[in-house]
């Protein structure tokens, strides 16, 4: 390998999306066949709604009650997001700080890896006992504090997992620690940090969502699934699961789009080596 | 050609431009010492090319980071052109090469080489020129937009010599650079190296687990044994200065190599088993 092949910026904008696309080709085709097969089964062996409820009931019931759809979603969304805003500000902040000091590093780091094995989704009852049931911020706090440990514990392992020579070589340059912070420390922590926010986006959705199982205004994805259940409106349930799943995706994507804007150079280094 | 390069400060009034007197190094506290260095004195003048050889664990590469202020000395006085190693690195007089390249994946080749000098404030076309006449002088000017995964090990090196070279500093400080490069490309960036060296007039402190390498890159071979480190020999190499493949065939290049060997034996006093696991190191090094 001793000459490289394409430079990250020799590929033009145009030609990264199209390849994109034809990435998604084939996951495009798996969901479409997945959902006609779904629609097979469930329409030749004559499987109960209840039970399973195929995809064409499911998109009925979408439309049927959309409204009311959409205003949970939107409801349970903004948890999710001001949760995540929370949850990973929080985790940033203490985690350059706890980097920073050697003595916070050694006496919080063991308490944070300990807290974040904690089934903090455990808490979601006492949360809505201290932040009020009808208040969306006691969802948002489950969620921001199950994505304070992820974040704040990568982090801490980014900013710290530096090669020694790289310190050294930046000794040499006479560098102050703020120049080391943000030319060397900041760019080395950032794959761990978005390997964190991409978790949290997946832990947030799940904090607000199940957060609203126990107790949760009428208007939110939670209490849309727990109560359209109780009534064995399972299309209803399904149709909610959609709308849970698409915030969850979404996020995610979202997540991985400002990955590739902030590090162009992480996930091309994979296609060369 | 040669004059458009900028050559290096010497040390003022012509003195040494390193002088180590009775330096030594203790590890640890009053349980776990170790005495890495003992009662070094060396000293090293401006544009010599100086190897430290010696068994792993002779603390070569502790006697370099001292005299680049990455440690400090235990006792002993360390003077670099003429003041202590800590005002000279705070002046910025070293240039650090270090076995691992250490390249920033973040950075393009070009913005790599251009660090030492975005962290001095340098204008951005005065950095951009000077890093570019570095990647040409390490015959990388086409590589400047590459990112350092996209080059190949020797190649990686010579970027990281380049980017040690950018700031112009009196001494080069170079820890086992090719030790993890294998024969072939580690005979090229010898010559390479040799090259840059006779074109900058840059001091260069090298450190390395191989005898060959020394003797052909060296003016002079600093011969070292372990527990305390200690300077057991050091040897000219007056070998002609415009090296090339053929100085290695050269029957003088053969009489240094055995010449440094057995000084290197002779310093181990017995204990053989210690420099044959030193061999074995450079050897699964270089393969």
């Amino acid at each position: 390998m001793s000459v490289a092949v394409t430079t990250p910026s020799g590929r033009s904008a145009a030609a990264r999306i199209g390849s994109g696309l034809r990435d998604w080709v084939p996951a495009a085709a798996v969901l479409v066949g997945f959902l006609v097969v779904w629609q097979l089964v469930v329409s030749i062996f004559q499987i109960k709604q209840f039970i399973l409820p195929g995809p064409i009931a499911i998109a009925e019931a979408w439309q049927e009650d959309l409204p009311a759809l959409w205003a949970a979603t939107t409801y349970t969304l903004s948890e999710i997001i001001t949760g995540l805003v929370l949850g990973v500000s929080a985790g940033l902040l203490v985690g350059v700080l706890t980097a920073r000091f050697a003595t916070a590093r050694e006496s919080l780091m063991p308490f944070a890896i300990a807290a974040n094995s904690v089934p903090i989704l455990a808490f979601a009852p006492v949360f809505n006992n201290w932040f009020g049931v009808a208040n969306p911020l006691s969802k948002a706090m489950v969620a921001a504090v199950l994505c304070f440990f992820p974040v704040m514990i990568n982090t801490v392992r980014g900013l710290t997992s530096v090669q020694p020579a790289a310190l050294e070589l930046m000794r040499s340059y006479a560098a102050g620690q703020l120049e080391v912070f943000r030319r060397v420390r900041v760019p080395n922590a950032l794959p761990f940090i978005f390997t964190a926010l991409r978790l949290s986006t997946t832990l947030a959705t799940i904090g607000a969502i199940v957060g609203e199982y126990f107790a949760a205004p009428r208007s939110s994805l939670g209490q849309y699934i727990a109560t359209a259940s109780g009534f064995l409106n399972f299309e209803r349930s399904w149709a909610a699961i959609v709308f849970a799943a698409a915030i969850g995706i979404g996020l995610y994507v979202l997540v991985v789009a400002l990955e590739r804007l902030v590090m162009p150079w992480y996930g091309s280094r994979d296609e060369v080596t | 050609m040669t004059d458009t390069v900028i050559r290096s400060t010497g040390s003022p009034a012509g003195g040494p431009v390193v002088q180590l007197v009775d330096v030594s190094k203790v590890f640890g506290g009053s349980a776990g010492r170790v005495e890495a260095l003992s009662a070094i004195d060396l000293s090293i003048a401006s544009g010599e090319f100086v190897s430290l050889i010696g068994p792993s664990g002779c603390g070569k590469s502790t006697l370099l980071r001292i005299v680049g202020d990455l440690i400090p000395a235990t006792d002993g006085t360390v003077t670099v052109n003429g003041k202590p190693a800590r005002d000279a690195r705070l002046d910025r007089d070293y240039g650090m090469v270090f076995q691992a390249p250490v390249l920033f994946d973040w950075r393009t080749v070009q913005k790599n080489v251009e660090l030492p000098l975005e962290i001095l404030r340098r204008p951005k076309p005065e950095r951009e020129a000077k890093a570019q006449a570095m990647l040409e002088l390490v015959e990388l000017g086409s590589f400047a937009d590459h990112r350092p995964w996209q080059l190949s090990g020797g190649m990686q090196q010579r970027v990281a010599i380049a980017r040690a070279l950018a700031l112009d500093p009196a001494i080069l400080l170079m820890d086992e650079p090719f030790g993890a490069l294998d024969e072939m490309t580690r005979e090229r960036m010898n010559l390479e190296l040799l090259r840059i060296w006779d074109r900058t007039g840059t001091t260069v402190i090298f450190v390395t687990h191989s005898i060959p390498e020394a003797v052909f890159l060296s003016t002079r071979v600093v011969v070292m044994s372990a527990r305390p480190g200690r300077i057991t020999d050091v040897i000219e190499i007056d070998l002609p200065r415009d090296r090339n493949v053929e100085t290695r065939e050269m029957d003088r290049y053969f009489e240094l190599v055995t010449r440094v060997r057995e000084a290197l034996r002779s310093g181990e006093g017995g204990s053989a088993d210690a420099s044959a696991s030193a061999r074995v190191r450079a050897e699964g090094l270089s393969a």
